[in-house]
C-alpha cells in the first residue's frame, strides 16, 4: 500500500526538486533523471556506502558525501559534478583498476560492465598507479556459475542479495584491508557449498565480470541488476510486473534457475 | 563434518560447550566464543569454525569472515615457542625492524608464520603498551624490554632450553 | 540481596588497618617494571622483611604504574607521618638494601634513589592517575579508602541526572579519545533520546601504537573507570554498560572483571545501586586485534559479534547504536575524569588547563628521550616543558628533530614550535592532533619519509577494507612512499602522493582513512627537503 510521504525541497545542480523524507540524495536524483554514478549501491538492498563513486558536494560541508548513504534534508543544496568530484571519481576508479586484474578485452562482461561504464563516463583513460597484479585463482567448481575474483571490486552486492533477498548467506567477506576477499561458506570451492540454492541472484547483481554463467564467452554476460528492486517491490506491494527482458542465462541448457 | 569430530570423545569440547551454555548460545558472543575455542584448541581449524557456526546458528561464511577480520585468531597450528616483536611507534623508532629481521633470518620464519620444524612462531604486534621499554619483545608470554637483535636471539635460545632443565 | 556498602566505614577501616604499619613499601607491579624484574624484587622485599623480623611493622604491597617506566623496577618507601623515598632499578640486591635501610642498618646507594623534586614529578597534575601506583587495584577497600565511588554516591543521592549532565558541561571536559568532542554535549544527546534501553560504552581499545594511558588507568585503578561509566549511565538514563578492551591487555581485562564482581557484591553495581532506584550492569568485552575497532561504529559492530566495519554517520550512536539502541561511547580516560569532576566540582576542573581545553591530559612519553613513561600534565603546558624539562631532553648528545602526536592519525611537530601550548586547537593548527596521548620524540637521525612510510604501512594493514579510497588508496600511498624511501622515486611522485592524500582524506568512509594521510601531509609540510633529496638521489642514480 503506497504510504504518504512528506516531501522535502532540495536543489541538485541548480534544479529544485521535491524529494521524499527518508530518501537518499541518490534516490531523489534518480527519480528526477539526474545521473549520479554508483557502484556498490543497488536499489532493493541495504546501503553499504563503500565504493565512494557517488560522492557529491553538499553546501556547508567541506567533505564530499556519499549520495547513496546521505538522506535528504530540507533546503539541501547538492552539486553532483564539480571538477573536484570528477577528479576524485577518476582517481577512485584508477585505484580499482590497479587493485585487481581487469582485462576488458577477454572479459565475459566486456560492454556490459558497470566498472567499465563508470570509467568511460569519468574519462579515465589511463592509470597512474602501479598495477598490483594479485594472484587470484578462478573458482569454476559450481555447475552453473563461475566466480572470477580478479574482477571483483568487493562491493558486497552478492553478499547482500544472498543474505537479504535469498536468505541463504552463502557469501561473505573474509580478511580485511587490501586482503579482503569474497568467500563461500568456510572458503571451500563454491561447487562444494551446501547452502547455495542456485538462485543466481548474486550473478544477476554483480556489477562486473566477477560472477557469470558457465560457458559465457567474451562480452556475453549480461547482468540483471534491476531484478532485486523488482523482487523487493513485488514482495512489498503485491504487484507483479513482468520483466521487460528476462534475466540472462546465455546457455539454455543451464535450465531454469531454481 | 561436525559429526565426524564426535565432540563427546574430546573434553576440550566440554569447555567450549560450557561457554556456549553460559552465554546462552547468543550470536553476539561470536568473538568471545572464538577466543575460547582458540584457547582450548590452539587454533581455529575448519572443523572448529563449523562447530561454532552450528552452535550459534550462524552462516559459516559469516563466522569465517569475522574470524579472519581480527589479527589475533590463528588458523594453523602454532610453534612450540612464540616470539612477538612489538612494531609500534616507540619500538619502531628504537629499531624494532632489525629485531624482526634477525629472528626472521635466524629461524627462517616469516613474520606471522611458524618455522618449518614447528619450533618458533614469529609475530609482530602493534604496541604492547610498554613503550617506555622500547623496543619490546614477548617470548612465550614473558615481556622483555630494551632488546636488540642479539639479546632477542639469546632470549629465544634460553627459552628453548627451559623444558630440558625442568625434565 | 546484600546490603549496600557503607563507603565511609570501609574507608575508615582500611585506613586504620594501614596505619597499623609504621612502614609501607610499595613496589610497582605493572608490565614495564615486571619486565625489568619487579617480580624478583617484590619477592625479595617480602622475604627480607620476614628475615629481619619486621613483619609486624612493615607492609609490602604491589601497586600499579608509578610513571617513570624507563627506570624500573620502581619502589616507594613510606614512613607513617614522614617523608617518602623512591628508588629506581631495584633488583634483588637493592631490595635487600632497602629493607636494611628501613631496619636502620645501612643505606641504599645514591644511584638508586630518585629525586622526587625533578620536573618529571613536580610538573605533573594527577587527576586521572591520582591513585595509580598508590592503591592496590585488586582490592575494592583500598580504592574506597582513596575516595572511589564517593562521587557515584554523591551523584545518586544528591544530584538529579540533569544536574550531573550540567556539571559535566560546565567543566568543559572534552573527549580524550582523540577528537575532543565536548563530553557534556554528548551526554545530553543520550539523555534526550527516548528509549527503554540505552547503553554506555567505555572505549578501552587504545589502538594508537605508542600509547598506554588507558591501559594504565584500567589496570591500576579499574574502579575509577567503572565509577565514571556508572555516573554516565545515571546521568543519561542508561542501564547497561560495556567496557571494550583490546585483547592485548589481558591484565586490564582480569582486573576490570574482578573489580566489577567486587563492586556488584557491594551493591555499587547491579540492581538498586547503593539502595537507590538506579540499576546498572557492566560487562567487559574483549577485542581481537583490530585498530579500526576503536572507531565507535566499528566498536559497536565488534561488540555485536560482527566484522569491525565502520558505517556512515549519521545516524550517530546516540540515536541508533548498539543493537540499534541509543548508545554513547566515551574514552576510558574521559570517563576517569568524571568522578573527580562530580566530587570537586566543575569550577575546580575548569580552573585547570586553558579556556577551551580544560583539565589535564595523560601522555605516554616514548622514543628518543631520557625519561620515558607516563605523565599527567595540565593542558596548555608547552611542548618544551614536556620534552626538555620533564622528559630530560634527547639523550646521547643528539638533537631534537620532531615530536609526533596523534599516532597514525596525527602529525609531527618540529623544533621551531617547541613553545606551542599543548591543547586541542594549537596542535590542530600545526597540522597534528592531540590524539589519545602518545607522544614520541625523534632525534636528528630519524628519517621523516621513513616515519611517514611506517604510519602508512600501519594504516594499510589496519584498514578494514570496506571503502575503496582507504583500502586501495593506502596501498598505493604506501607503495609511493616505499619507492621514494628506497631511492627509486620517480619525477612527479610527490605530486601524485599529494593528490592521492587529498582523495583518501576527502572520500574515505571513516576516520581511519580520512586521517591516514596526516603523517604524510605533515612531514611533507615541515620536511619536504628530505623527500626532495631522496628523489634527487634517485634521479642521479
Ligand atoms: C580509526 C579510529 C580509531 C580510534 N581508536 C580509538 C581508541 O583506541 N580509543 C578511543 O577512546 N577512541 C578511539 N577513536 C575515537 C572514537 O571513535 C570515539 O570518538 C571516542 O571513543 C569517543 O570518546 P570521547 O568522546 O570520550 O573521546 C578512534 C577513532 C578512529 C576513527
Ligand atoms: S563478486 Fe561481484 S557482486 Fe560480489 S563483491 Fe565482487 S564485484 Fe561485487
Ligand atoms: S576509511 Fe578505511 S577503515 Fe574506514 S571504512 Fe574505509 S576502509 Fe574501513
Ligand atoms: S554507490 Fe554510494 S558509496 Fe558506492
Ligand atoms: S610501541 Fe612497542 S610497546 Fe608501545
Amino acid at each position: 500500500m503506497p504510504e504518504v510521504r512528506r516531501s522535502i525541497a532540495i536543489t541538485i545542480d541548480d534544479t529544485e526538486i521535491d524529494a521524499y523524507e527518508g530518501e537518499s540524495i541518490l534516490q531523489a536524483a534518480r527519480r528526477f533523471g539526474i545521473k549520479i554514478p554508483s557502484m556498490c549501491y543497488l536499489e532493493g538492498l541495504s546501503v553499504w556506502g563503500a565504493c565512494r563513486i557517488c560522492v557529491v558536494e553538499v553546501a556547508g560541508q567541506h567533505q564530499p558525501r556519499p549520495a547513496c548513504a546521505t538522506l535528504v534534508v530540507e533546503d539541501m543544496e547538492v552539486r553532483t559534478n564539480t571538477a573536484r568530484l570528477q577528479s576524485h571519481r577518476r582517481t577512485i576508479l584508477e585505484l580499482l583498476f590497479a587493485e585487481g586484474n581487469h582485462v576488458c578485452a577477454v572479459c565475459v562482461s566486456n560492454g556490459n560492465c558497470e566498472l567499465q561504464d563508470r570509467a568511460v563516463e569519468a574519462g579515465m583513460d589511463h592509470v597512474r598507479f602501479d598495477y598490483r597484479n594479485p594472484l587470484r585463482p578462478v573458482d569454476a567448481t559450481h555447475p552453473k556459475y563461475v566466480f572470477d575474483p580478479n574482477r571483483c571490486i568487493v562491493c558486497t552486492r552478492c553478499v547482500r542479495v544472498c543474505d537479504e533477498i535469498e536468505g541463504a548467506h552463502v557469501w561473505d567477506v573474509a580478511s580485511r584491508g587490501h586482503q579482503a576477499h569474497l568467500v563461500t561458506e568456510l572458503g571451500q570451492p563454491w561447487g562444494r557449498s551446501s547452502s547455495c540454492t542456485w538462485c543466481g541472484k548474486c550473478v544477476a547483481s554483480c556489477p562486473t565480470g566477477a560472477l557469470f554463467y558457465q560457458g559465457s564467452a567474451v562480452g556475453e554476460s549480461v547482468h540483471a541488476p534491476d531484478l532485486v528492486a523488482r523482487l523487493v517491490a513485488a514482495r512489498r506491494d503485491h504487484e507483479w510486473f513482468p520483466p521487460v527482458e528476462s534475466p540472462t542465462s546465455p546457455n539454455e541448457q543451464n535450465g531454469d534457475d531454481r | 563434518m561436525a559429526e565426524a569430530l564426535h565432540p563427546s570423545g574430546d573434553d576440550r569440547f566440554a569447555v567450549l560447550d560450557k561457554h556456549l551454555k553460559r552465554t546462552h548460545h547468543a550470536q553476539d558472543q561470536l568473538i568471545e566464543t572464538l577466543h575460547v575455542a582458540q584457547e582450548v584448541f590452539g587454533y581455529l581449524s575448519d572443523d572448529i569454525l563449523m562447530y561454532v557456526a552450528r552452535a550459534l546458528l550462524l552462516p559459516p561464511s559469516m563466522v569465517l569472515g569475522v574470524a579472519t577480520f581480527y589479527h589475533l585468531f590463528n588458523f594453523e597450528a602454532q610453534g612450540e615457542h612464540a616470539c612477538s616483536v612489538c612494531t609500534g611507534t616507540a619500538c619502531f623508532v628504537k629499531g624494532a625492524d632489525a629485531i624482526v629481521a634477525a629472528v626472521r633470518d635466524g629461524y627462517a620464519v616469516a613474520p606471522g608464520a611458524t618455522s618449518e620444524d614447528g619450533f618458533l612462531t614469529l609475530r609482530t604486534a602493534r604496541c604492547l603498551g610498554s613503550c617506555g621499554l622500547a623496543p619490546v619483545v614477548v617470548i612465550d608470554g614473558n615481556v622483555a624490554g630494551h632488546q636488540d637483535a642479539r639479546s632477542t636471539l639469546e632470549l629465544i635460545r634460553a627459552q628453548a632450553r627451559i623444558p630440558e632443565e625442568v625434565n | 540481596m546484600a546490603t549496600p556498602i557503607d563507603l565511609h566505614e570501609v574507608a575508615e577501616r582500611e585506613l586504620e588497618d594501614q596505619a597499623r604499619y609504621p612502614w609501607r613499601i610499595k613496589a610497582c607491579g605493572s608490565t614495564a617494571c615486571q619486565s625489568a624484574g619487579a617480580g624478583a624484587s617484590i619477592s625479595t622485599l617480602e622475604s627480607e622483611v620476614v628475615a629481619v623480623g619486621l613483619s609486624d611493622s612493615v607492609r609490602v604491597m604491589s601497586t600499579g604504574c608509578m610513571g617513570l617506566c624507563s627506570r624500573g623496577p620502581l619502589v616507594r618507601v613510606l614512613r607513617r607521618g614522614g617523608e617518602e623515598t623512591m628508588y629506581q632499578s631495584v633488583d634483588r640486591d637493592v631490595a635487600v638494601d632497602i629493607v636494611g635501610a628501613v631496619a636502620g642498618r645501612g643505606e641504599v646507594a645514591d644511584a638508586n634513589r630518585i629525586d622526587r623534586h625533578i620536573p618529571f614529578f613536580t610538573r605533573q597534575h594527577r587527576v586521572v592517575l591520582a591513585n595509580a601506583g598508590i592503591i592496590d587495584p585488586d582490592r575494592l577497600a583500598s580504592a574506597v579508602a582513596h575516595g572511589a565511588y564517593s562521587a557515584l554516591e554523591k551523584a545518586i543521592t544528591t544530584m538529579t541526572p540533569d544536574q550531573v549532565v550540567e556539571a559535566i558541561k560546565a567543566s568543559g571536559l572534552r573527549g580524550r579519545g582523540g577528537a575532543g568532542y565536548p563530553v557534556g554535549a554528548k551526554w545530553s544527546l543520550l539523555a534526550g533520546a527516548s528509549s527503554d534501553q540505552k547503553y554506555v560504552i567505555a572505549n578501552g581499545d587504545e589502538g594508537d601504537p605508542g600509547a598506554y594511558m588507558d591501559r594504565t588507568v584500567m589496570e591500576d585503578d579499574p574502579h575509577r573507570v567503572i565509577e565514571g561509566l556508572a555516573i554516565a549511565a545515571y546521568a543519561t538514563g542508561a542501564t547497561r554498560g560495556y567496557i571494550y578492551v583490546r585483547a592485548e591487555y589481558p591484565k586490564a581485562v582480569e582486573r576490570l572483571d574482578r573489580a566489577i564482581r567486587a563492586a556488584r557484591r557491594s551493591r555499587l553495581l547491579g540492581r538498586k545501586v547503593l539502595g537507590s532506584d538506579f540499576d546498572f550492569e557492566v560487562q567487559v568485552r574483549i577485542g581481537a586485534g583490530a585498530f579500526v575497532c576503536g572507531e565507535e561504529t566499528a566498536l559497536i559492530a565488534s561488540i555485536e559479534g560482527r566484522r569491525g566495519n565502520p558505517r556512515l554517520r549519521p545516524p550517530y550512536p546516540t540515536e541508533s547504536g548498539l543493537f540499534g539502541m541509543p548508545s554513547m561511547i566515551n574514552n576510558v580516560e574521559t570517563l576517569a575524569n568524571i568522578p573527580a569532576i562530580v566530587s570537586k566540582g566543575a569550577n575546580w576542573f575548569s580552573s585547570i588547563g586553558t579556556d577551551r581545553s580544560t583539565g589535564t591530559k595523560v601522555f605516554a612519553l616514548a622514543g628518543d628521550l631520557t625519561n620515558t613513561g607516563l605523565i599527567e600534565v595540565p593542558m596548555g603546558i608547552s611542548l618544551r616543558e614536556i620534552v626538555e624539562d620533564m622528559g630530560g631532553g634527547v639523550p646521547d648528545g643528539k638533537v631534537f628533530k620532531a615530536a609526533q602526536t596523534g599516532g597514525p592519525s596525527g602529525g609531527c611537530i618540529p623544533t621551531q614550535f617547541m613553545d606551542t601550548s599543548v591543547d586541542y586547537e594549537s596542535l590542530r593548527e600545526l597540522g597534528s592532533i592531540m590524539g589519545s596521548g602518545g607522544l614520541i620524540v625523534m632525534d636528528e637521525d630519524t628519517s621523516m619519509p621513513e616515519v611517514a612510510r611506517f604510519f602508512m604501512e600501519f594504516c594499510m594493514d589496519e584498514s578494514c577494507g570496506k571503502c575503496v579510497p582507504c583500502r586501495a588508496g593506502t596501498v598505493q600511498l604506501h607503495g609511493l612512499l616505499d619507492r621514494i624511501c628506497s631511492g627509486e622515486g620517480r619525477p612527479g611522485d610527490l605530486g601524485l602522493l599529494e593528490e592521492l592524500c587529498t582523495v583518501v582524506r576527502e572520500t574515505s568512509l571513516c576516520g581511519l582513512g580520512q586521517s591516514a594521510p596526516n603523517p604524510v601531509v605533515s612531514t611533507l609540510h615541515y620536511f619536504r627537503d628530505e623527500y626532495e633529496s631522496l628523489l634527487q638521489e634517485a634521479a642521479h642514480a
